[in-house]
């Protein structure tokens, strides 16, 4: 038996909610254009000029779901927002970095010529690279309590890795979506490479977590709940089988356009929700609890704010898309 | 490595990251405005070269605004990493108006950034006008949120302490607390002043290569005018910041005045080195009473000096940079008020007014700088006044890991610095002329 946890107030569930779903949607958007960040050595000049602006009117608010889940977990959990923070102090710096070199890369890039250009197209590449695998780095940290020891580093690196992958899988069939011609064709190919780091790193993760901390195992092998917990290991295996097919030339649809990216993005959610069920309702794994939220006056204000303003949020993100829908051109400034 | 070291490096290394970042959204809140000028002038005349105008300040927008956004994203974490102790304390006051700024103005800016680049032949012409006056209001709204809460650590207010920890007991005293309209004046006037320099200089630099450029002249002196009206008046409410700031938090005056002594007719220091050792003035040069005259309107009005706090912030920084931002404040004024008469009245473009004006183009940051170098060094022992001190927020990261860090960001940020001013210089050195070929181009 497990030893009694505290109630969650109901204002901290819904936070919890909140945060989760925004870092999903950071991780799904942001993911694509960190992922075609990464793609950018694999392709030629006049591809890469078409790839980044696929995502060129999209990257800036992508990023923003990053500082709404961080400041969701500032607002609504502050003792854990300082432990997981400091705990995570070097991969969130070095993350840092990355975001801000291919921040600024995207905008440069445009602007330089010669050598320079050349330098700002490495560092987009670099920045991408560091960003996606210092989140890797921060997960394998995170679920793994910031335990110190090489195997315990070396398993965040590999996570590390594996997110990359990730990443280059929602880019490249974000990609798939976006381009049409040779640039789709590269696009399938990038997309099964992705998938085979994905399936390395969801299964890496998966036989970690219960490894580390017994109330994960307690949760999943727990009969008869291990049944009904084994569809979700089988709905990521079918996603990644479907996906697997649909990234093929010969098979490929145009009218099926989104249907990778799609596919994808349901590996990512079922990941996440795998996670999320690791780890409820721990904030940091048997340490501190949900329980451990902000005071509900500071809730109550936040939670409001949100009510009113995310549906526009959401509204004006959906109309930027149907604005900018379609396949990308060479000439990013019409 | 012993506490101290700790406090030292966790300040260095946000204080190296906040300066950086200030930067940016000083430019472009101001520029998000100027920037609705241009597009308004645009679709008043329809005129080709207001357009090309528009491209190329929104290009410069853009660059500015991705340096505010990354630097930005980078504090947001940075709170965690290195003050875990203020979210601890203040987090239920400090979480729910930093939320506030991410939920009505980040999105927003973010959204309508990408329709206003991009988005000219994808959106009618109204649209794309709506969404550049929504970029600027989320650049506005941005500033408010954020100088809210720093005016709240200035000068709290509205707040229950509750088992040790702050909540809000009334939020309209918390956004509105004493120090909010003036800061919140000074700042925005402050990146106005900016953006307005920027503008001329670049422009001025522009002319320097064309003399002919009509569009650059022209923008030239859209920036002197805002100038000339936003300088002087920047004076006044910087005076008004001041008289609250002796009302709320009378020891960042006497520091910013190295007053060591309270005094009656307090003389006014104008040249000094202060020495904190001995707890006077070395080399002082200073007017009689005009002290009192200027914080209290009286010449004979007591102000209270260093020697009446138990606590106060270091002097000299104080000292210094608030001379530093009136110096320039100063400056401005007279620059922008001499533009005005050689470029409107005269209606004359001298080859070294143009060089003045390119040699002012970032004055605007060097007044800013210091200005938040004063008030935020000014609040030192406290991270909030009263309430929390800085030494009891810092977090317990090793000497190792900050100081990679810190080697890491300050590389980022030379290198990014750089390509900024590398770019901005090419920018403006083309013009608005490469604007037209490429838009003739496509």
């Amino acid at each position: 038996m497990m030893p009694d946890l505290p109630d969650i107030p109901i204002l901290a569930l819904i936070f919890a909610g909140l945060m989760g779903a925004s870092i999903l949607a950071y991780v799904l958007l942001d993911g694509y254009d960190l992922g075609v960040g990464m793609l950018m050595p694999a392709a030629d000049a006049r591809e890469q000029n078409r790839m980044v602006n696929s995502i060129g009117p999209f990257w800036d608010a992508n990023e923003t779901w990053l500082v709404l889940g961080v400041g969701i977990l500032l607002v609504a959990f502050p003792v854990a927002h300082g432990v997981i923070l400091q705990g995570l102090y070097l991969p969130v710096a070095a993350m840092l970095v990355g975001l801000m070199l291919r921040g600024v890369a995207f905008e440069f890039r445009l602007k330089a010529e010669g050598w320079h250009r050349e330098l700002w197209n490495w560092l987009f590449w670099f920045g991408s690279f560091l960003a996606s695998f210092a989140q890797g780095v921060m997960l394998g940290r995170y679920i793994t309590g910031f335990a110190s020891g090489f195997g315990y580093w070396l398993f965040a690196a590999l996570v590390g890795a594996a997110l990359c992958g990730g990443y280059v899988l929602l880019g490249a069939t974000w990609l798939i979506a976006r381009t049409e011609g040779a640039l789709q064709k590269k696009a399938l190919a990038w997309t099964r490479w992705g998938l085979a780091w994905v399936a390395f790193g969801v299964a890496l993760v998966s036989a970690a977590t219960p490894l580390v901390s017994e109330t994960v195992r307690h949760k999943w092998f727990n009969f008869p709940d291990t049944l009904w917990l084994m569809a979700l290991p089988a709905a990521t295996l079918a996603a990644g089988v479907r996906l697997w097919f649909h990234a093929n030339e010969k098979s490929f649809q145009e009218k099926n356009l989104w249907r990778p990216y799609g596919y994808a993005a349901a590996i990512f959610v079922l990941a996440f929700a795998g996670l999320a069920y690791s780890i409820f309702p721990w904030i940091v794994i048997d340490r501190i609890g949900l329980w451990q939220a902000a005071h509900p006056s500071a809730l109550r204000v936040v939670l409001w704010g949100a009510l009113v303003v995310l549906p526009f949020i959401i509204a004006y993100n959906v109309f930027a898309y149907r604005v900018f829908a379609g396949k990308a051109k060479e000439n990013l400034y019409d | 490595m012993d506490g101290s070291d700790a406090l030292l490096l966790a300040r260095a290394q946000f204080g190296l990251n906040i300066a950086f970042h200030i930067l940016f959204p000083t430019l472009t809140i101001g520029l998000a405005w100027i920037l609705v000028y241009f597009r308004v002038q645009y679709a008043r005349t329809g005129e080709a070269a207001w357009l090309a105008t528009f491209r190329l300040w929104t290009k410069v927008f853009a660059l500015t605004f991705a340096m505010g956004v990354v630097s930005g994203i980078t504090m947001s974490f940075q709170f965690g990493t290195n003050w875990p102790g203020y979210m601890g304390k203040v987090g239920n006051i400090a979480g729910p108006l930093l939320a506030y700024e991410v939920l009505t103005a980040f999105f927003l800016e973010a959204t309508f950034l990408g329709v206003m680049l991009f988005g000219m032949s994808r959106v009618p012409p109204w649209l794309h006008l709506a969404s550049t006056v929504l970029v600027a209001f989320g650049t506005t709204v941005s500033a408010f949120w954020i100088l809210a809460l720093n005016s709240w650590m200035q000068t709290p207010a509205g707040h229950v302490i509750q088992d040790g920890v702050l909540i809000a007991g009334d939020w309209w005293a918390v956004i509105f607390n004493p120090s909010f309209p003036y800061r919140l004046a000074h700042m925005m006037l402050a990146s106005f002043l900016t953006a307005a320099f920027v503008v001329a200089g670049l422009s001025a630099w522009r002319l320097l290569k064309a003399r002919s450029d009509a569009p650059a002249l022209r923008t030239l002196r859209t920036g002197m005018v805002v100038a000339a009206v936003l300088a002087p008046l920047q004076a006044l409410v910087g005076d008004l910041h001041g008289l609250n700031t002796l009302e709320h938090q009378p020891a960042k005056i006497a520091a910013m005045e190295a007053l060591w002594k309270t005094q009656t007719g307090m003389a006014l220091v104008l040249v000094a080195i202060p020495n904190e050792k001995e707890k006077r003035n070395d080399y002082e040069v200073a007017v009689p009473s005009l002290g009192s005259y200027i914080l209290k309107h009286d010449f004979e009005a007591e102000v209270k000096g260093l020697e009446a706090f138990a606590d106060h912030p270091p002097v000299a920084p104080l000292f210094f940079a608030f001379r530093a931002m009136v110096g320039m404040g100063v400056l401005m004024i007279l620059l922008s008020w001499f533009s005005v008469y050689v470029l409107f009245i005269k209606n004359e473009t001298p080859r070294a007014l143009l060089w003045i004006l390119s040699a002012f183009t970032f004055a605007g940051w060097v007044a800013t700088l210091c200005g938040w170098l004063v008030t935020e060094i000014g609040r030192q022992p406290w991270l909030v006044t009263g309430i929390l001190r800085t030494q009891d927020a810092v977090g317990h990261v090793g000497a190792a890991q900050l100081g990679a860090s810190f080697t890491l960001y300050l590389l980022a940020y030379v290198l990014m610095f750089v390509a900024y001013m590398v770019v901005l210089t090419h920018l403006a050195g083309k013009g608005e002329s490469s604007m037209t070929q490429a838009s003739s181009k496509s």
